[in-house]
């Protein structure tokens, strides 16, 4: 273990590295460029590769070539960057190439402020992306977190065979912390579920135990196809009704089944509080800060940190809404996770604090919601 | 049965389901089978050769065929295989795209895999129009071509696919056409070995859309216009500049030999790494 002071883009790039990623293909961006800029610096290190793309879209494609060809992979971006991903976003989900990519938020929309905070894009990782599709969304509060949820993001693309979006906001990725860096061979590290069966046999969307088809390579002696199109258990392009219904019931439970899995959250006092603020990224930074001043005036209130955004913890504000009055939802946008918690809890209990000029919500923005004023 | 068909059905999926997508006539299986042959001769083994494909008539080419197959996204074919490539140098990389693919939504990729002269093999089936939507025109519909999205003719001069990946910094490039199949997978098999980062441009046809809207007659009719406008690089000299005219040029316009990227990167890993 080694004691460092990093950004939270750093720290992006070392659980990168950690978690076993050998190629990196971006484009650079504010305010996530640090990403890539450590990553030229250490993969070359450890064999890894480093490219930078002409754009963000082929970016993200390079990614998936390259994790088809057996490499963990990433790519970083922000905003306008992210917009530009949402055609391969779209084209992992359906392909089931894992793949993990970094959106370090700032404030849109379009060019917007490159070096200002924001959470706008939550309900872009969702659907940005046309057509139906299961996706996993992680979003970090510290330095330290930063570096714990980029291998988790790795382990659960691999495991999962699902891109992963790592969702930063401006805050954490440029801020410096302390972190414990962790010798890498200590790190969980998750593998994709290789094809054991004989090349004959082998069936690369194919029904499996875990409705995850294990994953051949490229080049490992099992060839087989990869399209885009909705496919059949071999891969081919099909219009037939039943295998596209088939497909698409098969990549929602993979998701939906293991929702204990991964959905990561943190609770603070929850059981019993008449108030509970539901917080994420660097906002929950805040919320903390308001939570401690409540309490020191006997306000009985609760913190829940959302670390897994997507899939939305359903339950556990499902949990909350039955004893809590108040849900106290802080974001550096114009309400977007709260249109979840207000479909789960119900409008009524939901109070918003909202921020989308690019500053921080203030700890005082949440404390005044919290008491109801 | 011939031998050259015996050769084609080794290389074919037994397993896809049989007819393909193209217009009984399409030029884009002449293509498929002279690259079969091209690999054939070359002696890759199957699971060494991986086809990256974009969006269109031409990008449906891979899975029909026995190999690591890859249909991607629109225009994006080199930027997925400059990734595979790149995790995989020992794989021969081939990607296959029509023109309005290759050089109008692509055209991006298309320059920079060039530039970097990547280990990448890539066909254009240009065709001259979108097939696949209907007969829109693309990059290289000739000037005053009509097609669907241009009733009145065309205005826009057409893209020069070959000069544009010569001038962006290609290893190789050349130019036939589908009616010339056995110079065609003579240039196929020259760009496969290539190291570096190669192009083959195969001008085809397509007869159902662009051939239907000109009045062009039928798929044999299109192949004897490419025949007759067409002609050998070596042959240029020898025609006075109004014979030329708008002729398509045949031959390897460019072969050069220098660094490859995969290579190059190779090389600076191991300076990194102090080896």
């Amino acid at each position: 273990m080694t004691v460092k002071l990093m950004q939270g883009n750093e720290a992006v790039g070392w659980g990168a590295l950690a978690a076993g990623c050998r190629f990196y293909a971006g484009y650079p961006i504010t305010p996530s460029t640090e990403v890539a800029e450590m990553l030229s610096r250490e993969l070359p290190k450890v064999g890894g590769k480093f490219i930078q793309m002409e754009d963000e879209i082929a970016s993200l494609a390079a990614c998936i070539g390259a994790s088809v060809g057996g490499l963990k992979s990433m790519t970083a971006t922000s905003g306008p960057g992210f917009s530009l991903m949402m055609e391969h976003v779209g084209y992992a989900a359906m392909t089931e190439v894992p793949v993990v990519v970094v959106d370090v938020q700032r404030l849109g929309p379009s060019t917007g402020q490159p070096t200002s905070a924001s959470q706008g894009d939550v309900m872009q990782a969702r659907w940005g992306t046309h057509g139906d599709h299961p996706i996993i969304a992680l979003s970090p509060t510290s330095v330290t977190q930063s570096f714990d949820l980029t291998v988790k993001a790795f382990n659960y693309s691999e495991k999962y065979r699902t891109p992963v979006i790592l969702l930063l906001d401006e805050v954490v990725g440029h801020m410096r912390e302390k972190i414990d860096v962790p010798d890498f061979d200590t790190v969980e590290r998750v593998e994709r579920i290789a094809a054991s069966v004989p090349p004959e046999w082998y069936k690369p969307y194919g029904d499996s135990f875990s409705d995850v088809p294990p994953m051949a390579n490229f080049g490992d002696g099992y060839r087989y196809h990869i399209t885009g199109l909705f496919h059949d258990p071999m891969g081919y392009p099909t219009q037939r009704l039943d295998e596209i219904d088939d497909w698409i019931e098969r990549v929602h439970r993979k998701i939906d089944r293991n929702l204990s899995d991964i959905i990561l959250h943190e609770e603070d006092d929850l059981d019993g509080a008449r108030t509970v603020v539901v917080a994420y990224g660097a906002s929950a930074r805040s919320a903390r800060h308001a939570v401690k001043m409540a309490r020191q005036r006997r306000a009985k209130v609760g913190l829940l940190t959302l670390i897994t955004i997507w899939p939305f913890a359903e339950d556990l504000i499902a949990r909350i809404a039955h004893t809590a009055k108040r849900i106290v939802v802080p974001e550096m946008n114009l309400g977007q996770l709260a249109l979840e918690v207000e479909r789960v809890a119900g409008r009524n209990k939901v109070v918003r604090v909202n921020r989308a000029n690019g500053e921080m919500v203030s700890p005082q923005m949440i404390l005044e919601a919290i008491e109801g004023r | 049965m011939s031998e050259q068909e015996h050769t084609a059905y080794t290389y074919l999926r037994p397993t896809k389901k049989f007819p393909n997508v193209w217009c009984a006539g399409c030029g884009i299986g002449v293509v498929m089978g002279a690259l079969i042959r091209a690999i054939d001769k070359i002696g890759l083994a199957k699971d060494d050769v991986a086809l990256v494909s974009g969006i269109g008539c031409t990008g449906r080419m891979p899975v029909y065929m026995d190999f690591n197959t890859m249909h991607t996204t629109h225009g994006r074919a080199l930027a997925f295989a400059t990734g595979l490539k790149f995790a995989r140098p020992s794989l021969k990389v081939i990607a296959i795209m029509g023109d309005g693919d290759a050089v109008a939504i692509g055209g991006n990729h298309f320059i920079h895999a060039a530039r970097r002269n990547i280990g990448i093999c890539s066909i254009v089936v240009n065709n001259a129009i979108y097939g696949m939507t209907g007969g829109q025109y693309s990059p290289t519909t000739p000037i005053n071509g009509r097609a669907t999205t241009a009733p009145y003719g065309n205005i826009e001069p057409g893209m020069p696919i070959c000069e544009l990946a010569i001038a962006a910094g290609a290893s190789y490039a050349a130019r036939t056409t589908v009616y010339h199949a056995v110079e065609l997978e003579r240039y196929l098999e020259q760009a496969i070995r290539k190291d570096g980062f190669s192009l083959v441009e195969a001008v085809s046809y397509c007869h159902t859309t662009y051939g239907r809207l000109n009045k062009l007659g039928t798929p044999v009719d299109m192949m004897r216009q490419l025949k007759e406008n067409s002609v050998s690089l070596n042959m240029i000299d020898k025609l006075t500049p109004e014979e030329r005219g708008s002729k398509i040029v045949r031959g390897v316009l460019h072969n050069v030999d220098k660094p490859e990227y995969t290579a190059l990167y190779d090389q600076l890993v191991a300076r990194v790494q102090g080896r």
